[in-house]
Formats: structure tokens, sequence, C-alpha cells
């Protein structure tokens, strides 16, 4: 079970969070202006990487907040939590992946 | 009657012979003593045969002294109670314990299935798929006649009457296995201030000591153990989990274990911690821990030499804890036979117990080291660079063969010397058990000096979270054990911050040893796939033969193979002879053992019941229970609840002598005539509000949401942006920047978190607030033309009329007395009024609604009659009328879907697929004899007849009778259906022919809306 930190929380179980898929896809802002194809590439494609991977989480069973987790899909390792947003504890400012570490998860203030 | 323990020596073990204990079994009755196992009090009493073989049905008897036994796999206790697979190396002996053995029908010593020995030949590798599978439809009866002739044990047949519980822990270090080296990994880590807790899957703590005679700085090893147990018992923040068998080793250091409790507490090794008394069973530790050190031990090796399966063949290790631990004598005339050191250690040990030992069979030509030489002091006759080609007897060792051996395993031999014993020890080498260090995402690496794969950790170290330590670490003499163990704990500390406590490694005598030898296939009078079996995996029955076999078939992976042969598939899942069976197959690939590798190592590591992992959740704490504030007046009137979510809701509210249909029949047609009152209290609620609150619904929502004058209540859906509806329900705008929306009963928590998504990732500029207020208000559902009279009565202080208080508003009022919501919305197309009010009000408040609905005759009604009537009137229940690909077109709700900005999903109402004609559509049905209500989920076809496949073009979303217009009515989902009024479909219907039908309106009553619009 994954250790995830929620950067309003700290560190929960896995069993608290519900899982939001890939983060980084941006809503287009004139859906009318796209064909079909390129609203189905926005709807139903994804990066499905091997290694890390920015994705949503929420903190459903907790503060109910999402956020963004740098998680490897390999070796399920997390390099961070950030916030998708700015202005919250972990504010994703420079959004460069964290490098080695030891600790599962690292919340940056 | 304490019966004669023949086999049982008179000093010495670690059991209580004050404390005799009496136990059964298969009916027969026997005495042990505590500290016994099942295992160790039934060779006691001199019991060999303790089981049969999977396939073959061989008579088989005890081979291990734990985890790793394959033969002696147990039934224990009766009736509810009963568990299966236990084996019996593991179970405590306790009095009056019941056992029966799992593997022989009708008996043990009679076995029916033993004539598929006979047949031996024919049952090879993959013999179940070669023969079962043709013709392909006989599978069904081919599987019935296998499977009762497995006989894996038998599960209970009632509910277990037992506790089980859940227990959550944190740790600095957990220490897995609590011999020589987790033991003092544990005592640095806990002298050093971390916080460890210790757990071993034995009763005693001690691991190899248990089964030896060792010193430790000079006095006996078990007095060094008591000492470290003593000491960790005293320190706090140590927790000792004896009986605690580490299961799992998950992501991100999150371990389970498995804890059996004990119900007597004096039993030696009694559970030690003083926080927890033993109510379970059995407890699950759920464990997260900072740092990890296995030290779990290594498995012995068997050898695979012919008939190595007869009863009286067993581990050398065994031998020496069944002497060591439990005092009995496993047979009286040995012979050992090994091709490493630690077998002379046994042999000794036979000696020492005054059996007589008649020759140690090295296969090494150069022979043994120092232990070698201690045996032939004690005149144990060793015969070097020889074999056992053969072992004679059935239900017991008789004998064995004896060959020269010239060092090529697959060259045949003849043998030259036949020894009679009635027990033989054989050591083939140690494995570590690096199942967690795997499970956890370890690498194994292949020690071609000591012959195993050992955990690899230089590479990976920096980044792992778990160290080994000890013979799983790969370490032999107890002296390397204990100092890898005190390096393991002292990094672990380190790792953490803590200084570590500084200890002085403790000393132990070693002998020098010779090098083991690679014997994985021992050679015989014929060739691999002639002589008699060599088994491999001895609860599959598999051989070398069959690893043979499956390689000549084409099978090349490990994986493959192992299903293939079922090699490691048993309750000891491989413990003995995985590393045997790959060492095999490397050798009939031309591969090295390297380059095969290990099959997946996966929880758990030993077996567990389904109560452990059940725990607390059977019964009413399976799932949450969620009640209304109305919930005890509901159970006083007899109304059957449904479950929906979690929620507990009345069904309906029957009358003495009625029935679901008369109580529906009854409350539906009251709503119609006079009035009705529901409870509606777990219709999710949320309050959204802010400067930006209408930006945001007008994104979310598919109508003109600011277009809502203060005080308009509006039917809303929201779409996932694939177009397909999501959810729906009534909001109503409160204020300029503040509206209370309300969700489906199932879809609250969704519909909450979907609302936070948008507005925590994508729009987090928008000022908006929501806050759920499902619990803190419940609603009343008053319905009827004389719904208005009902509140008149109960006391309104603002004015009711439609002009002052028209359909679709909403008024804050006092009711009764009591501030409320009052919303003019209706789910039964009556004059209807939803009272929202606080939670604490509501049960007031019913039961003055119903005091005041006396002279209405008013009926409280239940889910089905809201169902039936919403579908009276065609109104959807999403996620009943909705599956997930329905879009609001094919719900015929284009009138809801704004033309003059985006919302969630609009694009893709856009796409092709949903624009296709012959989607499906949302349509009523009716039967054409007025009387057939169809299932819901009915398929629906074009026409009758015999053509298969035949095209379905639809199904039944909602079915009822419907009271007030006495016949049934059916929504359904049928492709193109809004064209296609006035067809006429077939419903099929299992075991009967179609019923005709037609396609209709789905709004079968008041079509028009007038009702409730007065």
């Amino acid at each position: 079970m994954l250790l995830i930190t929620c950067p309003w929380c700290g560190p929960r179980a896995e069993t608290e969070f519900s899982y939001g898929g890939e983060a980084d896809i941006a809503r287009p802002l004139d859906p009318d202006a796209l064909s079909d194809a390129e609203w189905a590439d926005y709807l139903f494609y994804r990066g499905n990487p091997r290694g890390p991977h920015r994705e949503k989480w929420n903190h459903v069973h907790g503060c109910r907040r999402w956020f963004g987790v740098e998680r490897d899909t390999v070796s399920y390792r997390i390099a961070r939590s950030f916030m998708l947003s700015a202005g919250g504890p972990g504010a994703d400012a420079d959004a460069g992946p964290e490098s080695g570490g030891d600790a599962n998860t690292e919340q940056e203030d | 009657m304490a019966a004669a323990q023949p086999n049982r020596l008179q000093h010495g073990g670690r059991i209580d012979r004050s404390r005799p204990l009496a136990f059964s079994l298969d009916g027969k009755a026997y005495t042990g003593f505590a500290g016994d196992t099942l295992a160790s009090a039934l060779i006691a009493n001199g019991v060999a045969l303790v089981g049969r073989s999977f396939k073959l049905r061989r008579p088989r008897g005890i081979v291990g002294g734990g985890a790793e036994e394959p033969n002696a796999i147990m039934q224990v206790g009766e009736g509810a109670k009963t568990q299966p697979n236990l084996p019996a190396t593991q179970i405590e002996l306790q009095q009056d314990l019941v056992a029966h053995t799992t593997r022989g029908w009708p008996s043990v010593g009679f076995d029916i299935g033993a004539i598929s020995d006979f047949f031996g030949r024919i049952l090879g590798a993959g013999f179940y798929y070669k023969t079962f599978m043709f013709p392909r439809s006989f599978w069904n009866y081919y599987e019935r006649a296998i499977r009762l002739s497995t006989g894996f044990g038998e599960a209970p047949a009632s509910p277990d009457p037992d506790a089980y519980e859940h227990m959550n822990a944190h740790c600095d270090v957990l220490v897995a296995g609590g011999g020589p080296a987790g033991l003092i990994a544990a005592l640095v880590a806990a002298r050093s201030g971390a916080r460890v807790i210790l757990a071993d899957d034995g009763n005693e703590f001690g691991g190899s000591l248990l089964a030896g005679a060792d010193a430790i700085d000079g006095a006996p090893a078990m007095d060094w153990v008591a000492g470290v147990v003593a000491e960790l018992r005293e320190i706090p923040d140590c927790v000792l989990l004896p009986r605690g068998a580490v299961l799992g080793y998950h992501d991100h250091d999150f371990l389970t274990l498995a804890e059996r409790c004990v119900a007597d507490p004096r039993g030696p090794g009694d559970a030690t911690r003083r926080d927890i008394r033993p109510r379970a069973r059995e407890r699950l530790w759920r464990i997260r821990a900072k740092r990890v050190i296995l030290a779990q031990g290594s498995f012995e090796r068997p050898l695979a030499f012919c008939n190595n399966d007869r009863p009286g063949v067993m581990l050398a290790s065994a031998v020496s804890t069944y002497i060591h631990r439990y005092a009995v004598l496993p047979g009286r005339h040995a012979v050992v036979f090994t091709n490493n050191d630690s077998a002379y250690r046994t042999a000794l040990d036979l000696a020492g117990a005054g059996v007589k030992v008649a020759a140690i069979v090295d296969s090494r030509a150069g022979g043994g080291g120092a232990l070698a030489a201690q045996a032939r002091v004690v005149g144990i006759p060793v015969l070097q660079g020889r074999v056992i080609s053969d072992v004679t007897g059935k239900n017991r060792v008789r004998g064995v063969s004896i060959a020269e051996w010239s060092g090529d395993s697959w060259e045949n031999v003849t043998s030259t010397v036949r020894i009679d014993c009635d027990l033989l020890a054989v050591s083939g080498g140690w494995s570590p058990a690096v199942h967690l260090h795997a499970q956890a995402g370890g690498r194994l690496d292949w020690d071609e000096s000591q012959l195993c794969f050992r955990p690899a950790h230089a590479s990976e170290k920096q980044r792992q979270s778990h160290d080994s330590a000890g013979a799983g670490n790969g370490r032999q003499s107890l002296n390397e054990c204990l100092t890898d163990g005190l390096r393991a704990g002292t990094e672990a500390v380190a790792k953490l911050g803590l200084e570590p406590a500084a200890i002085k490694a403790p000393a132990a005598s070693s002998a020098g040893e010779a090098p083991i030898e690679a014997l994985w296939r021992v050679p015989a009078e014929r060739d691999a796939d002639r002589c008699p079996k060599q088994f491999i995996d001895l609860q599959n029955d598999t051989t070398v033969a069959d690893i043979r076999l499956a390689v000549r078939e084409g099978y090349r992976n490990v994986e493959h193979v192992k299903r293939y042969t079922a090699l490691g598939f048993g309750t000891d899942q491989g413990k003995l002879g995985n590393i045997n069976g790959m060492a095999v197959l490397a050798a009939a690939l031309g591969k090295t053992i390297a380059e095969v590798g290990t099959t997946t190592f996966r929880p758990v590591y030993t077996p567990v019941s389904f109560g452990t992992v059940a725990g607390e959740s059977v019964g009413g704490l399976y799932d949450p229970v969620r009640k209304t504030a109305l919930h005890e007046s509901h159970e006083a009137a007899g109304a059957p609840m449904e479950v929906v979510g979690q929620w507990h809701r009345p069904w309906y509210f029957p009358r003495a002598g009625e029935d679901l249909h008369a109580a529906v029949a009854r409350e539906c047609l009251a709503v119609r005539n006079s009035v009705g009152a529901m409870d509606a209290s777990t219709l999710g609620k949320i309050d959204a509000r802010g400067p930006d609150v209408v930006k945001f619904l007008e994104r979310i929502y598919t109508h003109n949401v600011g277009r809502m004058k203060l005080g308009r209540c509006a039917y809303g859906i929201m779409l996932g942006e694939d177009g397909m509806v999501m959810d729906d329900g009534v909001m109503a705008r409160l204020g300029e920047n503040h509206f209370y929306l309300t969700t489906t009963t199932g879809g609250a928590a969704n519909a909450l978190n979907w609302l936070e998504l948008w507005l925590q990732t994508e729009w987090p500029e928008l000022e908006v607030y929501l806050t759920s207020l499902t619990e803190q208000f419940s609603t009343i559902a008053v319905a009827g033309p004389n719904s208005r009279g009902l509140l008149e009565k109960l006391g309104c202080d603002i004015p009711l009329d439609r002009d002052s208080f028209p359909f679709l508003t909403v008024r804050e009022a006092v009711l009764a007395g009591m501030p409320a919501s009052l919303f003019r919305v209706s789910f039964s197309g009556e004059l209807a009024f939803e009272i929202n009010i606080a939670s604490h009000f509501a049960l007031d408040m019913w039961r003055k609604v119903l005091d005041a609905g006396r002279e209405f005759a008013i009926a409280p009604y239940g889910t089905e009659s809201m169902h039936v009537l919403r579908a009276e009137k065609g109104f959807i229940i999403v996620g009943q009328d909705t599956d997930g690909s329905v879009t609001p077109v094919d719900l015929g709700m284009n009138w809801l879907l704004s033309r003059e900005k985006d919302f969630l999903g609009k694009r893709s109402l856009g796409r092709p697929d949903c624009l296709r004609k012959d989607r499906r559509q949302l349509v009523g049905l009716l039967s054409f004899d007025q009387r057939t209500v169809l299932p819901e989920g009915t398929q629906l076809i074009e026409k009758t007849g015999r053509t298969t496949p035949v095209p379905m073009c639809g199904h039944v979303t909602s079915s009822y009778h419907s009271a007030c217009l006495d016949h049934p009515i059916a929504l359904a989902l049928v492709a193109g259906g809004r064209a296609r009024k006035g067809d006429t479909l077939f419903a099929a219907l299992p075991g009967s022919e179609p019923v005709p039908v037609q396609v209709v309106s789905p709004v079968f009553y008041d079509p028009k809306g007038e009702r409730q619009n007065v």
C-alpha cells in the first residue's frame, strides 16, 4: 500500500486517497474549435509512460484536496507531491523532477 | 489415557512433560506434551504415514520441521471452527485437538487413488491439460471428477464463530525472524532507542538455535536467547510477536503479518506483550515500517533421488529439530545423505540421542570438514563419493541402495551396497528465505560457491529500506549470522538518524566446513526419464522427469514450466523444491541456474485463513450503515429496508396482511388521489456559494444557470467530458451567489468530488465554496393533490397558493413551528412540496406530517412507490435508466442543453458516435397482454424465430405494475427508439416464449404535466 504525502496533511496510507489519472491534461479553452480527432486526443489518449509519471490524487477521505504526485510506474517510488496550482504548500513553481532521494515521498515547502 | 509415546526421549527438549495433552488424528487418540507441534507429537507416537500425495496418491510422511512441510497437511478442528490446509509442523498441540489427514480417501492407509501410481507413467507433466481437453464441452464433467479426487481439505459449512481482528502499527524497525541474526538486530535497534517490532512465526524465539546444541559466549545458546528476549520485553517501545508470520512485503514498506493468538498463555513462549490480550483467534497486523530487517533464515533443500518421497525420508535439519526441540526420535536406524557439511551435525545429534547411524553417504569425493572428522571419532561410517541410488519400503523406508558416483548427474550408476534403515536424513544444501526481499522488489544473485540465490544488495541498498541478515542473507555459520545481524541492526538505526548502541558481537564456536557440491539430480541405475520417480515438489508430485518432459515439449521459461508441471504450486509454495526444480530445468535447457532464474515471489509467504484477512469486517461490520434522521420511525412502522449505497431506506410501508405489491399499489394511489409522504433525506445536498459560483455552475450543468431568478428551482444534469449523463438533481438559487444543489443518493460523494476536481485543478481562479449538507439536512417529500392542504393544516407562515408559491420555486418558511425550506418540486408528477429541514427537527416534523395527514388518509411511501410514480411520468433514475453510455440526447433531454455556452461534455455530444441514428434511446414499453411485468434487464429483439444469433435492439431499464393505470409499464433503451413509436418488439424471456411489446412514449401519466403545476 502506497504511502502518499498530501501537501496539506502529510504522509497517509493509500486507502485515504483516490486516483485521478494523468496530471497536466489541460482542458481546451475552445472545445468547439477542435476537430473530432483533437477532442478525442484530449478525451481518451494518455501517455502511460514506463517510469516517472505525474498524476492527480485526491485526499478524498481526508482534506479532500486534489494534488499532484510524481510516481514511478515501475518501482512505484514517489519522488514528490506537488500542488496543481499556485498558492498552496508544495506549489509546483519549478516542475523539475526530484533527483534520487531515499524517502518515498518528499514534501516541498 | 496417556498412551505411551514410544519415540519420546526421557530428557531434554523444550516440551513440558508435566503437561500431557490428549489429541486425536483421524479419530485415534494420542498424547503429546505442551510445547509439541502436532508433527512432533505424531512422531513421538510413532505415526509415520500422514497423508497421500496430490496426484499419484503415494503414501507420505513428515518431511520438515516448519513452514516448508509439504506432506503433513491437516484439517484441524471440527464443525464451524474447522480449518483446512495447516501443516502439522506449525500446529501447536493443544488439549483435545482434533486433526484429520486431508489427502486420503477413504483412509490414508488404503487409498483407491493409489491405483494412479500404477498408471504413473501416463500422469506426466501437463497430464490434465492433455487428457481432459477434448471434447471441450466435457470439461465441466472432467473438472468435477478431478476436483473430487484432489482432496485439499474442507471449508467449514457454517459461519466461523471465532473473532479475528486487524491491528495497525508503525515502527522504526521491523525485524522479521527471531533467530540469532534477528534477535541481535532487534536488540541493537531497541537499545538505540528505535521503536522495534520483532516477529517470528514460531511459538518461541531462537530460530535455528532451538534445533541445536550451540553455545554462545561459552554458555548454551538458548540462555543467550532468553537473556535477549527478557531485555527486549522490558523495553517499552519494543513489541515482540511470537507466532507472528510476516506474510507480505508490500509497496512503500507496508507489511502484513498474521499472528496466531493463544488461548492458553501458560504455554511455553507465551505471548509476551502486555498491552494486548488474546481475544481473537488470529490477528492481522498492518505495519508501516521505516526500516525492515529480513532475518527469516534459510530452508534446507532435499535431494532428488529415486523414491525420495517414502515416509521416513526427512530433511536433516528437521531431524535435528525433532531431537533437540521436541525430544522425539524420528527413527531408530538412520542413514544420512548429503552433499554438504551441515548434515554431519544431524548425524552427531542422532548418535548422541542413541540412534544407530549406519552410514553417512556423502556425494563429495573429498568428503566433509571438521564435523566429518568428529563423526568418524564417534564411530559413524562415512562413505565418500557415493550417492543413494534408490530407496526401498513403501509405507516406511526399509533400506537404501548406495552407489559410487563419478560426478556426472546424468550418467547411470550401479549400486553396490544396501543398508537397512527406517530413517533417511537428507541435506541438499540451504536456500536463504528470500521471499520477502523479492516481494519488496529486491533482486537475487546466484551464489556459485554456496549454490543458492541470495539477496543482492550492493547496487540497490541506497534506495532500499530493507536489509537482509543472517542465514537469509547467505551467512552460514552461527558466528557469521550474529555478526551480520549486529551489522544490519546497527546500519538500520544509523539510517534512522539514531546513535547506534555499542554491542560486542557474541562469540559462538564454529567448525571449518568443506564446500558444498552441486547434486541437483542424484544419478540412478536407469536414466532420468526411466528410473523410479525422483521427486522435486512433493506436494504436487512433480518429478525430475516431469520437468525434462516439459522442456522436450517446448517449454523454456521458468514461469511456464512452473504452471505446466505445477512445480511450487502447493500450500508450501515450493519452499522445499523450487530451487532444485530450477536447477533441473537449467540442466535440461543447457543453461546456468542464474540464467533460468526464479519464479516470482508473491505474497503471502505462508497460507493465511480467510478469517484473518476479513478481520472485523464481517456481519454487521462488513459495510458501514447510514441511517436517516427518520430511521427509528420507519423501523417502528415495520418498513422493510432497501440498501441504497450504504443508506438503509424504507422500501415500502406494509399494513397488516399486505405484501410488497399490495402496499405499493395502495401507496401510489394515495399519492395520485390524496397525499403521501416520503423520506428523501438521502439525496446528496451541496451548498455552493462564492462570487464565481454562477460562472462555475454554468460550466458544470447543461442548462443556463445564470438565467435562474432568485428563489427558482431547476432540474439539472451534469455530464462527464465524454458527454454521458453522470448525475442529476434539482438545484435552487438561494441568493445572487448562492445555490443549493441536490444529487442522486448513490452519486452524492462522486458529484462533490467531481465539482472539487474542476474547481481545484482546472479553474482554481474561480472563488467558489462547496459544502456537503447531506447529513445536516433532512428532506420530507409531501406529494399529492392534498399536499397543499396538509401543509396549511400544519401551520405555515407563508402563502402556499399557486401564484404566491409557484411550481419550481423555493421559499423559507416556518412550518409547524419549525424553520424549513420548502421546495415546490415533484418527482411524482403531482402537486408536491419537499420540506428541507435541519436533521434534528426532522423526526418531529415527520410525525407532525403524518398526524396532520390523517384526515387526508396520508400514506407514508417508500422507495418502491417512488420508483413506480416517477416511471409513470418517465422520469429517469441515473444509474438505473442510464449506465454511463447514455447521453442527454438519448434521453430526449435536448431542451436541457444550452446552445449559448460551453459545458463539460458538450463537445463530445458532437462526436460522430454520439450522432449515430441507431443509438439506444429512452422509450416506454407496453406489454400487449396487459399483464406481463418485464424483468428489468430483459433484452429486446426484433422478431421471434430460431435463427441465431438473434440481434438485440435494446433492453428494459425500469419495469413496474402501475396501479393507477392498472397495467404494467416499462422504460427501455431501444436503438433508434424515438422514431419507432408504435412498433412492436419482443421481450426475450428465459424459459418462455418472447412477449410482444409496443414502443410508446416514456411518459405514461399526465403527459402535459398539468398535475404538478396546480
